[in-house]
């Protein structure tokens, strides 16, 4: 696609990389404050029990410890991510729902002091029976970890779009299927860390390895009841989110609480070990499906029931279980679904939100069974998909407008680029060839909590000697590229070079930007950044035509360059002026056409300082029915993968040996970018299919809490992966441009899945997909 | 336990240290010596963020106690660039687009460079074996096998 970019759409180096290469890239570790003080927890051993008593007075007593703060110490108020469950209180008031679960938080001179306090601590437990399973958690006469839901239930959606019943009654096949997944963990390289102080403006300042400063500053002041231009959150470079970096930890909370009582920098850190208590991460997933299709492999209804294990507290729970029924309404045309959702509350970590929020499930058992759906029909899977598939400007049944889906280009593209054609049927024995789509939001339609706020704002101030801007936003890199994302988009909007661009970014104090998740950045902090970059320019303009005495409509910038379209107009006393005032530069402005600079210096010395703000919220969405916030979105990325696998049939090991992927994300804004986030997602839904499962004894304590024991993908599990963008141009995009954060990672499970059914004709319903379950598999159809 | 003096090398300049018996390489780098591009990821040698290069070897510093440095020629990420100048690794790594989060970078070129000095022009096969101790969640890998590849192909031409 592709209009003129002078910088869009090309490879830009990120602006972050140089400094990241070298080391001088500044992580909250590496970032200290005098005076610091260190946090630490007090965490729970039992998985569920009432406090029945706490003695904090050993440990205030040891030299060294400074404060020592209970729920007794702080305001009783309960937060949460979504308003309407608030469930969650910094320190546990009078029982523990989970092994983990924040009880007190010391802080010393030094963390060696601060950690033998937590020991003395002496907290009297009285066990409660330990709910682990959904089972358990809904079984008659069970306990409720929280009063205010009863049964356990954290979340029940029921929703009907079209007449599933009647369609079934029509259909020539109904195909049904279950499938179980494990509860993952983020695996981020960096683990959480946070540093909290008073500044000398009385504003508690919070330093966080976070995904969102937003949110953590509105939960920040709501906890400690300071008034939101009392809170700063600061958001240094961070070692990856994917999701559980998108709310306010306890130790985002607890700093902040004890940098206000002891008047000193707090700083708090998670281990790794705690990283995996704290969790918030993919939950454990349970799928059943009825799908109807007519013989000509028209699809007509889904019947879909999902139970989420959720852990002990609601965090992102509620979207996530939304999540997990609306994703499903595309990108196929599925005239009516019916969709029960059930969230479950038990006494293990809380689950949340990971990359392909909700969906990535869900939609690994629907392209399953289409794959067999395709077999039973005689059809090839693609040519099913392809009759199915929604074109642009298609709406789902519930009400998702696709504003742009270049689905079957991506089907195309995978289909070619793989060999699809001389593979599929064609391959020796123990080697398999799979294919699936997906898509996912271009950022959530609405902000986590009601309001009409902007989801992002923008400030763009150019410097005084015209050199250059400097881009000032709220919004949170996190590792995917976003400041360099914003960088180019202002330029491109500007009309100057790349390099002419800073960008400040993940500070509260530059303005609203809800975060970093939902796949949102690029198509939401791009309009805000798009616009003020419209508006400098359109402010230099204005001045640069009144001093020409000239129509503006005849003023364009592009690459750092005045264009003048019609008759050549003199411009000499303005660039005669910007040489007088830059004596002994080497510098100066030469050459035909008037710069950047000269006009931007010139509107400097007509207005002042020159700033352009820019803000975007999305339009009002489709959908009146309950529920309906989650899934609406402006736009939507979407992407095909072809999994290339091996089988061992003796062992049961399986290789994915190829990828091919394709994705639709508008426009590339960064082309290298694009395929980054599409290579990281290969290998996160490759690690969820093949490794990845946080494990629990009985006792609700996990037993791989390490990056050791749990194992992420490493360098040497990675396949071959063949990376294909589709620019298929989003209206509502800047530029065109949609995500590609998320939607990359739907395909790659069920992919794998059906390559792998392709090699050996199961049908396997449960991931990880371990040596051990696929040799039992294995020895069970020899046996059958 | 008291603290011990130690001397070493590091990127080239002799150093001085006074280090706790049970004081870490990685916590000698960062916390004393300001090095902090030597990064601390899990402590106990599961990810490679805090590889750093001890006498030719590479080393997960957080296993290493900084007394064993003793003696011994250390080399962090901040020893690699000539001043504006980057490392060949480290402009690669900018190139092929390899960084992404950053917070394995320093490891994973570290860890890159032990091995195209035991093997200048390495396959594909010996780049991921080479790199296997250093975990990366954000890139999938691929372009920072590419920026390897572009490296040795780049230092061998040299």
């Amino acid at each position: 696609m592709s209009g003129n970019f002078e910088v869009i759409g090309s490879r830009a180096p990120r602006k972050d990389a140089p400094n990241k290469s070298t080391g001088k890239a500044r992580y909250i570790e590496d970032i200290k404050f005098p005076g610091e003080l260190a946090g630490a927890l007090l965490q729970s051993p039992q998985a569920h029990a009432k406090i029945k008593r706490i003695d904090i007075s050993k440990a205030q007593a040891l030299p060294g410890v400074v404060a020592v703060i209970t729920a007794q110490d702080i305001p009783d108020v309960k937060y949460g991510v979504s308003p309407a469950r608030y469930d969650e209180t910094l320190f546990a008031v009078d029982r523990v729902r989970y092994v983990g679960d924040e009880i007190a938080a010391v802080a010393a001179e030094d963390l060696a002091t601060a950690l033998k306090a937590v020991e003395l601590i002496e907290v009297e437990y009285e066990p409660l029976p330990v709910l682990l399973t959904v089972e358990e958690a809904t079984a008659e006469g069970a306990p409720w970890l929280h009063d205010q839901f009863p049964d356990n239930v954290c979340a029940q959606v029921e929703q009907e779009f079209g007449d599933v019943e009647a369609a079934f009654a029509q259909c020539d096949l109904i195909q049904e299927g279950s499938f179980f997944s494990k509860r993952q963990d983020g695996a981020f390289i960096e683990p959480n860390q946070c540093v909290a102080l008073m500044d000398s403006d009385g504003v508690l300042n919070l330093h966080s390895s976070t995904q969102v400063p937003h949110y953590v500053q509105r939960t920040l002041a709501m906890v400690t009841g300071l008034s939101m231009s009392r809170v700063r959150v600061v958001k240094p470079y961070v070692g990856g989110g994917f999701g559980p970096k998108a709310s306010a930890t306890p130790i985002d909370l607890a700093a902040g609480f004890l940098a206000m009582k002891t008047g000193r920098p707090v700083r708090m850190a998670y281990t790794r070990e705690q990283v995996f208590l704290f969790s918030r991460a993919r939950h454990g997933f349970t799928h059943h499906m009825k799908i109807g299709v007519k013989k000509d492999g028209t699809l007509m209804a889904l019947d879909h029931q999902a139970t989420l294990d959720g852990g002990a507290y609601s965090s992102f729970g509620i979207a996530t279980v939304y999540y997990a029924g609306s994703l499903l309404g595309g990108p196929y045309k599925l005239p009516n679904m019916r969709y029960h959702g059930l969230r479950v509350f038990t006494n293990k970590p809380a689950c949340g939100a990971q990359r392909g929020h909700g969906g990535v499930i869900a939609r690994a058992l629907f392209e399953q069974q289409m794959d067999v759906i395709a077999e039973k029909l005689g059809m090839d899977p693609i040519e099913l998909r392809l009759k199915n598939m929604m074109e642009t400007g298609d709406v789902t049944c519930n009400d998702l407008a696709m504003s742009s889906l270049g689905m079957r280009e991506c089907i195309e593209a995978v289909k070619n680029g793989s060999g699809w054609d001389q593979k599929k049927g064609k391959l020796p024995p123990g080697k398999g060839i799979g294919m699936a789509c997906g898509f996912f939001v271009s950022g959530a339609g609405y902000p986590i909590y009601r309001s009409e706020t902007y989801h992002c704002t923008i400030m763009i101030k150019a410097d005084e000697d015209g050199g250059g801007i400097v881009v000032y936003t709220a919004s949170a890199e996190i590792g995917q590229g976003s400041e360099t994302t914003m960088a180019m988009i202002a330029a491109e909007a500007v009309g100057i070079p790349y390099e002419q661009v800073r960008v400040k970014s993940g500070d509260t104090d530059f303005g609203i930007d809800l975060g970093a998740y939902s796949s949102r950045t690029t198509l939401m902090t791009g309009h805000a950044t798009k616009e003020a970059g419209e508006n400098l320019k359109a402010m230099i303009l204005e001045t640069l035509a009144q001093e020409l005495g000239i129509d503006q409509s005849r003023l364009d910038i592009k690459n750092g360059l005045v264009k003048i379209s019609g008759e050549p107009v003199d411009f000499s006393a303005i660039r005669t002026g910007y040489i007088k005032e830059h004596r002994g530069w080497q510098d100066q402005p030469s050459g035909e056409e008037l710069t950047f600079r000269e006009a931007a210096r010139l509107a400097y010395l007509r207005l002042g300082t020159l700033v352009a703000t820019g803000k975007y919220k999305p339009p009002v969405l489709g959908g009146k029915y309950k529920g309906a916030a989650v899934g609406t979105s402006p736009a939507y990325g979407c992407s095909a993968q072809v999994a290339e696998v091996s089988v061992d049939f003796e062992t049961g090991q399986i290789k994915v040996e190829r990828i091919t992927d394709a994705h639709d994300c508008g426009q590339a804004v960064n082309l290298t970018s694009v395929e980054a986030q599409m290579q990281g997602s290969v290998s996160m839904g490759l690690g969820e299919a093949l490794f990845e499962e946080v494990k629990f004894d009985g006792q609700g304590r996990i037993l791989n809490p390490s990056l050791g024991e749990y194992h992420i993908p490493t360098v040497m599990d990675m396949p071959e992966t063949k990376c294909i963008v589709v620019e298929s141009g989003e209206p509502n995009g800047p530029f065109g441009a949609k995500e590609v954060g998320e939607g990359a990672i739907m395909p790659t499970i069920p992919a794998i899945l059906n390559a792998v059914r392709n090699a050996t004709g199961l049908v396997l319903d449960e991931t990880p997909l371990t040596p051990e379950r696929v040799y039992l598999a294995l020895k069970k159809q020899k046996g059958a | 336990m008291s603290k011990q003096a130690i001397t070493l090398t590091v990127n080239g300049v002799a150093r001085q240290a006074l280090v706790e018996p049970n004081q870490t390489l990685t916590s000698l780098l960062r916390d004393e010596l300001g090095l902090t591009g030597t990064k601390h990821g899990c402590g106990v040698g599961d990810c490679g963020c805090c590889t750093v290069i001890l006498d030719n070897e590479t080393v997960n510093s957080c296993l290493v106690l900084a007394m064993q440095a003793q003696g011994r020629e250390v080399l962090t990420i901040e020893g690699l660039a000539k001043g504006a100048e980057l490392h060949p690794l480290q402009q690669a790594f900018v190139d092929a687009g390899a960084i992404q989060c950053g917070f394995c970078t320093p490891g994973m070129i570290l860890s890159a460079k032990a091995l195209l000095e035991r093997t200048p022009r390495p396959s594909r096969e010996e780049i991921t074996k080479g790199l296997s101790g250093n975990l990366c969640r954000c890139t999938g890998y691929e372009k920072i096998v590419e920026a390897v590849q572009d490296a040795a192909d780049k230092m061998s031409e040299a």
